[in-house]
Protein backbone atom coordinates (compact mmCIF):
# COMPACT_ATOMS: atom_id res chain seq x y z
CA UNK A 1 0.00 0.00 0.00
CA UNK A 2 1.13 3.30 -0.59
CA UNK A 3 -0.36 6.70 -0.42
CA UNK A 4 -0.13 9.44 -3.55
CA UNK A 5 -2.13 13.14 -3.96
CA UNK A 6 -1.81 15.50 -6.07
CA UNK A 7 -3.13 19.68 -6.15
CA UNK A 8 -3.44 21.62 -9.12
CA UNK A 9 -4.04 25.54 -8.65
CA UNK A 10 -6.29 26.84 -11.66
CA UNK A 11 -6.09 29.99 -9.99
CA UNK A 12 -3.34 31.97 -9.16
CA UNK A 13 -5.15 33.06 -5.98
CA UNK A 14 -4.55 29.18 -4.68
CA UNK A 15 -0.66 29.40 -5.40
CA UNK A 16 0.60 30.95 -2.28
CA UNK A 17 -0.74 28.68 -0.06
CA UNK A 18 -0.14 25.32 -2.47
CA UNK A 19 2.25 23.73 0.33
CA UNK A 20 0.03 24.72 3.14
CA UNK A 21 -3.30 22.67 1.36
CA UNK A 22 -0.84 19.79 0.49
CA UNK A 23 0.61 19.05 3.52
CA UNK A 24 -2.88 18.15 5.29
CA UNK A 25 -3.17 15.39 1.82
CA UNK A 26 -0.21 13.69 2.49
CA UNK A 27 0.04 13.54 6.00
CA UNK A 28 -3.60 12.21 6.06
CA UNK A 29 -2.20 9.49 4.01
CA UNK A 30 0.46 8.93 6.21
CA UNK A 31 -1.62 5.94 7.08
CA UNK A 32 -1.17 4.24 3.60
CA UNK A 33 2.64 5.15 3.36
CA UNK A 34 4.27 5.66 6.76
CA UNK A 35 8.39 4.22 5.63
CA UNK A 36 9.16 7.33 3.52
CA UNK A 37 7.25 10.70 1.80
CA UNK A 38 8.22 12.82 -1.06
CA UNK A 39 6.94 15.83 -2.70
CA UNK A 40 7.44 17.34 -5.99
CA UNK A 41 6.17 21.14 -6.60
CA UNK A 42 6.29 22.85 -9.50
CA UNK A 43 7.02 26.77 -9.61
CA UNK A 44 6.44 29.58 -12.63
CA UNK A 45 9.18 27.86 -14.97
CA UNK A 46 12.51 30.15 -14.47
CA UNK A 47 13.81 32.20 -17.47
CA UNK A 48 17.22 32.98 -19.53
CA UNK A 49 18.12 29.47 -19.65
CA UNK A 50 18.47 28.99 -16.06
CA UNK A 51 17.45 25.80 -14.28
CA UNK A 52 16.90 24.46 -10.87
CA UNK A 53 18.61 21.62 -9.76
CA UNK A 54 17.14 20.03 -6.50
CA UNK A 55 19.90 18.18 -4.03
CA UNK A 56 19.95 16.05 -1.32
CA UNK A 57 22.34 15.46 1.58
CA UNK A 58 21.89 12.97 4.01
CA UNK A 59 23.96 14.97 6.25
CA UNK A 60 22.12 17.38 8.26
CA UNK A 61 25.06 19.70 8.73
CA UNK A 62 26.03 19.53 5.59
CA UNK A 63 27.44 23.47 4.31
CA UNK A 64 25.49 24.08 1.32
CA UNK A 65 26.74 28.16 1.09
CA UNK A 66 30.24 26.56 0.75
CA UNK A 67 29.55 24.25 -1.63
CA UNK A 68 27.56 27.07 -3.51
CA UNK A 69 30.75 28.70 -3.66
CA UNK A 70 33.00 25.93 -4.31
CA UNK A 71 30.64 25.53 -7.44
CA UNK A 72 30.34 29.01 -9.03
CA UNK A 73 33.82 28.92 -8.28
CA UNK A 74 35.17 25.92 -9.94
CA UNK A 75 32.71 25.59 -12.98
CA UNK A 76 33.06 29.25 -13.36
CA UNK A 77 29.31 29.43 -13.60
CA UNK A 78 26.34 31.33 -11.90
CA UNK A 79 24.51 29.98 -9.35
CA UNK A 80 21.83 31.48 -6.96
CA UNK A 81 20.96 28.53 -4.24
CA UNK A 82 18.13 28.32 -1.73
CA UNK A 83 18.59 25.23 1.28
CA UNK A 84 17.10 24.14 4.63
CA UNK A 85 18.63 21.21 6.41
CA UNK A 86 19.34 18.29 3.34
CA UNK A 87 17.65 20.09 0.96
CA UNK A 88 18.98 22.70 -1.89
CA UNK A 89 17.78 24.00 -4.70
CA UNK A 90 20.52 25.39 -7.03
CA UNK A 91 19.46 27.53 -9.66
CA UNK A 92 22.22 28.11 -12.44
CA UNK A 93 22.34 28.25 -15.83
CA UNK A 94 25.08 26.05 -16.60
CA UNK A 95 24.74 22.95 -18.92
CA UNK A 96 23.18 19.47 -16.86
CA UNK A 97 26.25 17.52 -17.21
CA UNK A 98 28.34 20.48 -15.81
CA UNK A 99 26.60 20.50 -13.03
CA UNK A 100 25.96 16.19 -12.49
CA UNK A 101 29.95 15.95 -13.49
CA UNK A 102 30.70 18.80 -10.82
CA UNK A 103 28.03 17.05 -7.99
CA UNK A 104 29.62 13.66 -8.64
CA UNK A 105 33.74 15.24 -8.12
CA UNK A 106 32.96 17.28 -5.42
CA UNK A 107 30.59 15.12 -2.79
CA UNK A 108 29.49 11.76 -3.99
CA UNK A 109 27.21 11.95 -0.72
CA UNK A 110 24.51 14.53 -2.67
CA UNK A 111 22.07 13.27 -4.83
CA UNK A 112 20.24 15.37 -7.68
CA UNK A 113 16.57 14.45 -7.37
CA UNK A 114 15.28 16.75 -10.06
CA UNK A 115 16.26 19.32 -13.00
CA UNK A 116 14.06 21.22 -14.78
CA UNK A 117 12.84 25.09 -14.93
CA UNK A 118 9.77 24.50 -13.10
CA UNK A 119 10.35 21.48 -10.94
CA UNK A 120 11.68 20.62 -7.32
CA UNK A 121 11.57 17.46 -5.46
CA UNK A 122 11.91 17.05 -1.86
CA UNK A 123 12.05 13.33 -0.33
CA UNK A 124 13.19 11.80 2.25
CA UNK A 125 12.94 8.53 4.45
CA UNK A 126 10.63 8.55 7.94
CA UNK A 127 7.17 9.25 8.45
CA UNK A 128 5.31 11.72 5.99
CA UNK A 129 4.30 14.02 9.14
CA UNK A 130 8.02 14.49 10.14
CA UNK A 131 9.33 15.14 6.37
CA UNK A 132 6.88 17.39 5.96
CA UNK A 133 7.95 19.11 8.79
CA UNK A 134 11.46 19.13 8.33
CA UNK A 135 11.35 20.44 5.02
CA UNK A 136 8.49 22.80 5.50
CA UNK A 137 6.31 21.81 3.12
CA UNK A 138 3.57 24.09 4.42
CA UNK A 139 5.48 27.03 3.25
CA UNK A 140 5.85 26.10 -0.58
CA UNK A 141 4.01 27.90 -3.18
CA UNK A 142 3.45 26.79 -6.26
CA UNK A 143 1.41 26.12 -9.78
CA UNK A 144 1.07 22.16 -8.40
CA UNK A 145 2.49 19.33 -7.00
CA UNK A 146 2.39 15.75 -6.52
CA UNK A 147 3.04 14.07 -3.14
CA UNK A 148 3.67 10.26 -2.21
CA UNK A 149 3.65 8.16 0.93
CA UNK A 150 5.35 5.05 0.55
CA UNK A 151 4.72 1.49 2.18
CA UNK A 152 7.58 -0.48 0.53
CA UNK A 153 6.69 -3.90 -0.47
CA UNK A 154 9.01 -4.83 -3.33
CA UNK A 155 12.49 -2.53 -2.89
CA UNK A 156 14.36 -1.19 0.46
CA UNK A 157 13.18 1.68 1.98
CA UNK A 158 15.59 4.46 1.47
CA UNK A 159 15.69 8.22 0.72
CA UNK A 160 16.85 7.26 -2.64
CA UNK A 161 13.54 4.59 -3.06
CA UNK A 162 11.21 7.21 -1.88
CA UNK A 163 9.05 8.53 -4.40
CA UNK A 164 8.51 10.72 -6.72
CA UNK A 165 10.84 9.75 -8.95
CA UNK A 166 12.21 11.82 -12.18
CA UNK A 167 13.81 10.95 -15.08
CA UNK A 168 15.10 13.55 -17.84
CA UNK A 169 13.76 17.42 -17.31
CA UNK A 170 10.60 18.78 -15.35
CA UNK A 171 9.14 15.57 -15.48
CA UNK A 172 8.30 13.52 -12.10
CA UNK A 173 6.30 10.40 -11.52
CA UNK A 174 4.13 8.99 -8.33
CA UNK A 175 3.54 5.40 -7.88
CA UNK A 176 0.49 3.05 -5.98
CA UNK A 177 0.97 -0.52 -6.72
CA UNK A 178 3.53 -2.39 -8.15
CA UNK A 179 5.06 -3.64 -11.52
CA UNK A 180 5.80 -7.06 -11.95
CA UNK A 181 8.24 -6.69 -15.42
CA UNK A 182 10.47 -3.80 -14.18
CA UNK A 183 13.70 -5.78 -14.78
CA UNK A 184 12.92 -6.60 -18.01
CA UNK A 185 11.94 -2.48 -18.38
CA UNK A 186 15.24 -1.75 -16.83
CA UNK A 187 17.70 -4.08 -19.03
CA UNK A 188 15.81 -3.12 -22.51
CA UNK A 189 16.45 0.62 -20.94
CA UNK A 190 19.83 -0.03 -20.23
CA UNK A 191 20.87 -0.76 -23.78
CA UNK A 192 20.00 2.77 -24.83
CA UNK A 193 22.40 4.15 -22.56
CA UNK A 194 19.92 5.14 -19.89
CA UNK A 195 21.53 4.89 -16.09
CA UNK A 196 19.20 3.20 -13.40
CA UNK A 197 19.76 4.98 -9.35
CA UNK A 198 18.11 2.08 -7.91
CA UNK A 199 16.38 -1.01 -8.11
CA UNK A 200 12.74 0.39 -7.61
CA UNK A 201 9.81 -0.95 -9.50
CA UNK A 202 8.72 2.64 -10.14
CA UNK A 203 11.98 4.19 -11.43
CA UNK A 204 11.30 1.89 -14.60
CA UNK A 205 8.25 2.55 -14.91
CA UNK A 206 8.98 6.47 -15.06
CA UNK A 207 12.20 6.41 -17.09
CA UNK A 208 10.48 4.18 -19.60
CA UNK A 209 7.59 6.91 -19.62
CA UNK A 210 10.78 9.40 -20.28
CA UNK A 211 12.52 7.45 -22.78
CA UNK A 212 9.33 7.34 -24.54
CA UNK A 213 8.65 11.38 -24.46
CA UNK A 214 12.58 11.63 -25.58
CA UNK A 215 11.95 9.42 -28.60
CA UNK A 216 8.94 11.84 -29.78
CA UNK A 217 6.01 10.35 -28.41
CA UNK A 218 3.17 12.60 -26.60
CA UNK A 219 3.41 11.92 -22.79
CA UNK A 220 -0.24 10.23 -23.81
CA UNK A 221 1.28 7.86 -26.36
CA UNK A 222 3.70 7.27 -24.13
CA UNK A 223 0.96 5.84 -21.48
CA UNK A 224 -0.53 4.64 -24.14
CA UNK A 225 2.54 2.14 -24.61
CA UNK A 226 2.85 1.32 -21.32
CA UNK A 227 -0.39 -0.46 -21.34
CA UNK A 228 0.88 -2.82 -23.65
CA UNK A 229 4.17 -2.49 -21.90
CA UNK A 230 4.20 -2.61 -17.75
CA UNK A 231 2.51 -5.52 -16.58
CA UNK A 232 1.76 -5.02 -13.24
CA UNK A 233 -0.94 -2.99 -10.94
CA UNK A 234 -0.56 0.97 -10.61
CA UNK A 235 -1.86 4.25 -10.21
CA UNK A 236 0.56 6.37 -11.39
CA UNK A 237 -0.34 10.43 -10.94
CA UNK A 238 2.52 12.11 -13.32
CA UNK A 239 3.35 15.71 -13.74
CA UNK A 240 5.48 18.26 -16.38
CA UNK A 241 5.86 21.83 -16.27
CA UNK A 242 2.27 22.83 -16.39
CA UNK A 243 -0.19 19.49 -16.24
CA UNK A 244 -0.72 16.79 -14.21
CA UNK A 245 -1.56 13.84 -15.64
CA UNK A 246 -3.42 10.67 -13.63
CA UNK A 247 -3.77 6.41 -15.32
CA UNK A 248 -4.58 3.49 -13.32
CA UNK A 249 -3.92 0.32 -14.88
CA UNK A 250 -6.89 -2.16 -16.74
CA UNK A 251 -7.46 -3.93 -13.33
CA UNK A 252 -7.46 -0.55 -11.29
CA UNK A 253 -7.06 -2.12 -7.70
CA UNK A 254 -5.15 0.88 -6.44
CA UNK A 255 -7.39 3.45 -5.38
CA UNK A 256 -7.68 7.04 -6.71
CA UNK A 257 -10.19 9.90 -6.14
CA UNK A 258 -10.25 13.76 -8.00
CA UNK A 259 -11.90 16.34 -6.93
CA UNK A 260 -12.02 19.26 -9.51
CA UNK A 261 -13.44 22.92 -9.02
CA UNK A 262 -12.99 26.24 -10.61
CA UNK A 263 -10.33 26.98 -8.24
CA UNK A 264 -8.60 23.44 -8.24
CA UNK A 265 -8.05 19.94 -9.54
CA UNK A 266 -7.14 17.81 -6.53
CA UNK A 267 -6.10 13.96 -6.74
CA UNK A 268 -5.76 11.52 -4.02
CA UNK A 269 -6.02 7.41 -2.94
CA UNK A 270 -8.79 8.68 -0.45
CA UNK A 271 -11.41 11.18 -0.09
CA UNK A 272 -10.48 11.96 2.99
CA UNK A 273 -6.80 13.23 2.30
CA UNK A 274 -9.07 16.01 0.27
CA UNK A 275 -11.78 16.30 2.73
CA UNK A 276 -10.34 19.75 4.15
CA UNK A 277 -9.79 21.61 0.79
CA UNK A 278 -12.00 24.67 0.25
CA UNK A 279 -15.30 23.89 -1.15
CA UNK A 280 -14.46 20.57 -1.46
CA UNK A 281 -18.23 19.30 -0.37
CA UNK A 282 -19.47 21.61 -3.60
CA UNK A 283 -16.36 20.11 -5.88
CA UNK A 284 -17.15 17.60 -8.73
CA UNK A 285 -15.95 14.48 -6.87
CA UNK A 286 -15.41 11.44 -8.94
CA UNK A 287 -13.36 8.23 -9.33
CA UNK A 288 -11.30 8.33 -12.62
CA UNK A 289 -11.50 5.41 -14.47
CA UNK A 290 -9.07 2.17 -15.67
CA UNK A 291 -6.81 3.20 -18.28
CA UNK A 292 -8.36 6.10 -19.17
CA UNK A 293 -5.71 9.46 -19.42
CA UNK A 294 -6.57 12.53 -17.05
CA UNK A 295 -4.87 15.38 -17.76
CA UNK A 296 -5.16 18.39 -16.42
CA UNK A 297 -3.09 21.50 -18.38
CA UNK A 298 -2.38 25.03 -16.49
CA UNK A 299 -4.22 27.71 -17.63
CA UNK A 300 -1.70 31.07 -18.42
CA UNK A 301 -3.30 33.21 -16.04
CA UNK B 1 -35.08 10.75 24.98
CA UNK B 2 -35.02 12.58 21.86
CA UNK B 3 -36.04 10.48 18.85
CA UNK B 4 -33.40 12.22 16.86
CA UNK B 5 -29.77 12.04 17.81
CA UNK B 6 -26.69 14.02 16.21
CA UNK B 7 -23.49 13.07 16.25
CA UNK B 8 -20.51 14.63 15.18
CA UNK B 9 -17.50 13.28 13.50
CA UNK B 10 -15.66 16.75 13.59
CA UNK B 11 -15.86 16.41 17.81
CA UNK B 12 -16.40 12.69 18.28
CA UNK B 13 -13.83 9.79 17.61
CA UNK B 14 -14.61 7.42 15.10
CA UNK B 15 -14.72 4.92 17.81
CA UNK B 16 -17.35 6.95 20.38
CA UNK B 17 -20.05 6.93 17.28
CA UNK B 18 -19.26 3.32 16.71
CA UNK B 19 -19.63 2.29 20.11
CA UNK B 20 -22.64 4.49 20.90
CA UNK B 21 -23.84 2.72 17.98
CA UNK B 22 -23.75 -0.09 18.67
CA UNK B 23 -24.48 0.06 22.81
CA UNK B 24 -26.95 2.56 23.15
CA UNK B 25 -30.13 1.75 20.35
CA UNK B 26 -31.01 -1.60 21.76
CA UNK B 27 -33.95 0.05 24.02
CA UNK B 28 -35.54 1.08 20.58
CA UNK B 29 -35.95 4.64 22.10
CA UNK B 30 -34.50 6.65 18.82
CA UNK B 31 -35.26 6.79 15.42
CA UNK B 32 -32.98 8.49 13.65
CA UNK B 33 -28.87 9.07 14.04
CA UNK B 34 -27.66 11.81 12.19
CA UNK B 35 -24.06 11.27 11.57
CA UNK B 36 -22.20 14.98 10.57
CA UNK B 37 -18.87 15.30 9.18
CA UNK B 38 -18.07 11.63 7.97
CA UNK B 39 -15.07 13.41 5.74
CA UNK B 40 -13.80 10.32 4.10
CA UNK B 41 -13.55 8.51 7.07
CA UNK B 42 -13.48 4.82 6.73
CA UNK B 43 -15.49 1.90 9.17
CA UNK B 44 -18.33 4.32 9.72
CA UNK B 45 -21.94 3.17 11.25
CA UNK B 46 -20.10 -0.71 10.71
CA UNK B 47 -21.92 -3.62 12.54
CA UNK B 48 -25.09 -2.31 13.62
CA UNK B 49 -27.98 -4.39 14.79
CA UNK B 50 -30.71 -1.77 15.81
CA UNK B 51 -33.83 -0.81 14.11
CA UNK B 52 -32.90 3.18 13.14
CA UNK B 53 -32.51 4.88 10.63
CA UNK B 54 -28.74 6.11 9.95
CA UNK B 55 -28.05 9.33 8.52
CA UNK B 56 -24.42 10.22 7.11
CA UNK B 57 -24.27 13.74 6.23
CA UNK B 58 -21.62 13.87 3.41
CA UNK B 59 -18.88 11.96 1.55
CA UNK B 60 -17.15 8.83 3.58
CA UNK B 61 -14.94 6.09 3.28
CA UNK B 62 -14.27 2.58 3.12
CA UNK B 63 -16.16 -0.51 4.78
CA UNK B 64 -19.04 2.33 5.22
CA UNK B 65 -21.89 0.08 6.89
CA UNK B 66 -20.17 -3.36 7.26
CA UNK B 67 -22.13 -6.59 8.14
CA UNK B 68 -25.35 -4.13 9.10
CA UNK B 69 -28.70 -5.79 10.58
CA UNK B 70 -31.81 -4.29 10.76
CA UNK B 71 -31.02 -0.56 10.17
CA UNK B 72 -31.44 1.89 7.45
CA UNK B 73 -28.38 3.88 7.05
CA UNK B 74 -28.66 6.63 3.73
CA UNK B 75 -25.09 8.12 2.98
CA UNK B 76 -25.61 11.69 1.62
CA UNK B 77 -22.69 11.91 -0.61
CA UNK B 78 -20.20 9.31 -2.11
CA UNK B 79 -18.26 6.16 -0.29
CA UNK B 80 -15.33 4.39 -0.59
CA UNK B 81 -14.48 1.13 -1.04
CA UNK B 82 -17.28 -2.21 0.29
CA UNK B 83 -19.73 -0.25 1.31
CA UNK B 84 -22.06 -2.68 2.71
CA UNK B 85 -19.66 -5.85 3.07
CA UNK B 86 -21.62 -8.84 4.24
CA UNK B 87 -24.46 -6.53 4.92
CA UNK B 88 -27.35 -9.17 6.25
CA UNK B 89 -29.95 -6.79 6.49
CA UNK B 90 -31.62 -3.81 6.61
CA UNK B 91 -30.98 -1.08 3.43
CA UNK B 92 -27.67 0.77 2.85
CA UNK B 93 -28.46 3.33 0.31
CA UNK B 94 -25.63 5.88 -1.15
CA UNK B 95 -26.86 8.79 -2.43
CA UNK B 96 -24.12 9.64 -4.58
CA UNK B 97 -21.22 7.41 -6.44
CA UNK B 98 -19.60 4.09 -4.68
CA UNK B 99 -16.20 2.78 -4.96
CA UNK B 100 -15.17 -0.99 -5.63
CA UNK B 101 -17.06 -3.86 -3.92
CA UNK B 102 -20.05 -2.42 -3.37
CA UNK B 103 -22.12 -4.76 -1.02
CA UNK B 104 -19.28 -7.60 -1.68
CA UNK B 105 -20.50 -10.93 0.13
CA UNK B 106 -24.08 -9.50 1.23
CA UNK B 107 -26.18 -12.06 2.48
CA UNK B 108 -29.44 -10.26 3.30
CA UNK B 109 -31.24 -7.27 2.69
CA UNK B 110 -30.83 -4.59 0.12
CA UNK B 111 -28.31 -2.21 -1.15
CA UNK B 112 -28.93 1.20 -3.08
CA UNK B 113 -26.55 3.15 -4.74
CA UNK B 114 -27.99 6.06 -6.90
CA UNK B 115 -25.36 6.74 -8.93
CA UNK B 116 -22.49 4.85 -10.34
CA UNK B 117 -20.99 2.03 -8.40
CA UNK B 118 -17.03 1.03 -9.45
CA UNK B 119 -15.70 -2.13 -10.24
CA UNK B 120 -16.81 -5.56 -8.07
CA UNK B 121 -19.74 -4.27 -7.31
CA UNK B 122 -21.94 -7.29 -5.78
CA UNK B 123 -18.59 -9.32 -5.69
CA UNK B 124 -19.06 -13.21 -3.99
CA UNK B 125 -23.04 -11.91 -3.97
CA UNK B 126 -24.51 -14.30 -1.12
CA UNK B 127 -28.38 -13.54 -1.07
CA UNK B 128 -28.54 -9.52 -0.73
CA UNK B 129 -30.14 -7.40 -3.26
CA UNK B 130 -28.55 -4.76 -4.99
CA UNK B 131 -29.98 -1.64 -7.11
CA UNK B 132 -27.23 0.39 -8.61
CA UNK B 133 -29.08 3.69 -10.31
CA UNK B 134 -26.51 4.52 -12.27
CA UNK B 135 -23.31 2.06 -14.10
CA UNK B 136 -21.05 -0.74 -12.78
CA UNK B 137 -17.50 -1.23 -13.59
CA UNK B 138 -15.53 -4.09 -14.27
CA UNK B 139 -16.18 -7.84 -13.04
CA UNK B 140 -19.22 -6.88 -10.98
CA UNK B 141 -20.91 -9.50 -9.89
CA UNK B 142 -17.57 -12.11 -9.82
CA UNK B 143 -18.67 -15.09 -8.80
CA UNK B 144 -21.93 -14.00 -7.34
CA UNK B 145 -23.79 -16.68 -5.38
CA UNK B 146 -27.44 -15.90 -4.61
CA UNK B 147 -28.91 -12.69 -4.40
CA UNK B 148 -29.89 -9.90 -7.70
CA UNK B 149 -28.00 -7.38 -8.68
CA UNK B 150 -29.97 -4.72 -10.66
CA UNK B 151 -27.89 -2.14 -12.87
CA UNK B 152 -29.72 0.55 -14.35
CA UNK B 153 -27.19 1.86 -16.52
CA UNK B 154 -24.35 0.63 -18.31
CA UNK B 155 -22.07 -2.77 -17.38
CA UNK B 156 -18.14 -2.48 -17.30
CA UNK B 157 -16.27 -5.70 -18.64
CA UNK B 158 -16.51 -9.26 -17.68
CA UNK B 159 -19.66 -9.02 -16.08
CA UNK B 160 -21.24 -12.08 -13.80
CA UNK B 161 -17.32 -13.89 -14.38
CA UNK B 162 -17.74 -17.28 -12.80
CA UNK B 163 -21.41 -16.56 -11.48
CA UNK B 164 -22.89 -19.34 -9.42
CA UNK B 165 -26.97 -18.89 -8.78
CA UNK B 166 -27.29 -14.83 -8.21
CA UNK B 167 -29.13 -13.11 -10.79
CA UNK B 168 -27.91 -10.03 -12.84
CA UNK B 169 -30.85 -7.25 -14.86
CA UNK B 170 -29.05 -5.10 -16.94
CA UNK B 171 -31.12 -1.98 -18.37
CA UNK B 172 -27.89 -0.29 -20.35
CA UNK B 173 -25.20 -1.89 -22.67
CA UNK B 174 -22.95 -4.87 -21.50
CA UNK B 175 -19.45 -4.25 -22.52
CA UNK B 176 -18.97 -7.96 -21.84
CA UNK B 177 -19.95 -10.58 -19.95
CA UNK B 178 -17.45 -13.02 -18.12
CA UNK B 179 -16.74 -16.42 -18.10
CA UNK B 180 -19.68 -18.69 -18.19
CA UNK B 181 -22.01 -15.59 -17.92
CA UNK B 182 -24.83 -15.74 -20.59
CA UNK B 183 -27.66 -13.69 -21.70
CA UNK B 184 -31.09 -14.94 -20.44
CA UNK B 185 -34.47 -14.48 -22.22
CA UNK B 186 -36.62 -11.67 -18.90
CA UNK B 187 -39.60 -14.30 -17.76
CA UNK B 188 -42.81 -12.79 -15.90
CA UNK B 189 -41.42 -13.86 -12.43
CA UNK B 190 -37.82 -11.65 -13.61
CA UNK B 191 -39.84 -8.53 -14.68
CA UNK B 192 -42.13 -9.04 -11.17
CA UNK B 193 -38.33 -9.41 -9.24
CA UNK B 194 -37.26 -6.36 -11.09
CA UNK B 195 -40.17 -3.84 -10.21
CA UNK B 196 -40.40 -5.31 -6.42
CA UNK B 197 -36.47 -3.87 -6.42
CA UNK B 198 -36.81 -0.99 -8.13
CA UNK B 199 -39.63 0.47 -6.24
CA UNK B 200 -38.00 -0.76 -3.43
CA UNK B 201 -35.15 1.20 -4.04
CA UNK B 202 -37.33 5.09 -5.70
CA UNK B 203 -35.86 4.15 -8.89
CA UNK B 204 -38.79 4.86 -11.32
CA UNK B 205 -37.41 1.88 -15.18
CA UNK B 206 -39.83 -0.18 -16.95
CA UNK B 207 -39.00 -3.50 -15.72
CA UNK B 208 -39.14 -4.77 -19.36
CA UNK B 209 -36.61 -2.49 -20.43
CA UNK B 210 -33.64 -5.12 -18.72
CA UNK B 211 -31.64 -7.88 -19.87
CA UNK B 212 -31.17 -11.28 -17.69
CA UNK B 213 -27.56 -12.59 -16.82
CA UNK B 214 -27.30 -16.01 -15.72
CA UNK B 215 -24.85 -18.25 -15.09
CA UNK B 216 -24.57 -21.10 -18.08
CA UNK B 217 -23.30 -23.36 -14.86
CA UNK B 218 -20.58 -25.05 -17.29
CA UNK B 219 -17.97 -24.31 -14.85
CA UNK B 220 -19.55 -26.10 -12.57
CA UNK B 221 -18.17 -29.06 -12.99
CA UNK B 222 -13.97 -29.88 -14.02
CA UNK B 223 -13.30 -30.16 -17.40
CA UNK B 224 -9.91 -31.55 -18.21
CA UNK B 225 -10.22 -30.73 -21.65
CA UNK B 226 -10.78 -26.69 -21.50
CA UNK B 227 -7.39 -26.60 -21.62
CA UNK B 228 -8.07 -23.43 -19.44
CA UNK B 229 -10.01 -21.89 -21.57
CA UNK B 230 -13.24 -20.38 -20.65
Amino acid sequence: MCGIVGLLAKSSKLRASLGKLATPMIDCMGTRGPDSAGLAVFHEPLDGGRRRFALYSPDERFDWSDMHAAFQHETGAQATIDFSVGHAALVSPAAVEVVKDWLQQHDAEIRLLSVGRAIDVYKDEGHPREIADRYRFEQLSGTHCVGHTRMATESAVSPAHAHPFTAGEDFCLVHNGSLSNPYSIRRRLEKQGIQFETDNDTEAGCRFLEWRMREGDTLEQAIETSFQELDGFFTFLMATADRMVLVRDAFACKPAVAAENDDYVAVASEFRSLAHLPDIKSAHVFEPAPEEIYAWTLSSN
Amino acid sequence: MDPIQQLDLAKLSLRQVNQFLHHELADGGRERIEILNPDGMHSIAVGLDADVAVDIRGHAGYYIAGMNRQARVTVHGNVGWSVAENIMSGTVRVKGHASESAGASGHGGLVVIEGDASSRCGISLKGCDIVVGGSVGHFSAFMAQAGTLVVCGDTGPNLGDSLYEATIFVRGRIHSLGADAREEELTDTDRARIAELLTAAEIGFDPSEFKRVASARSLYHWNADAHQEY
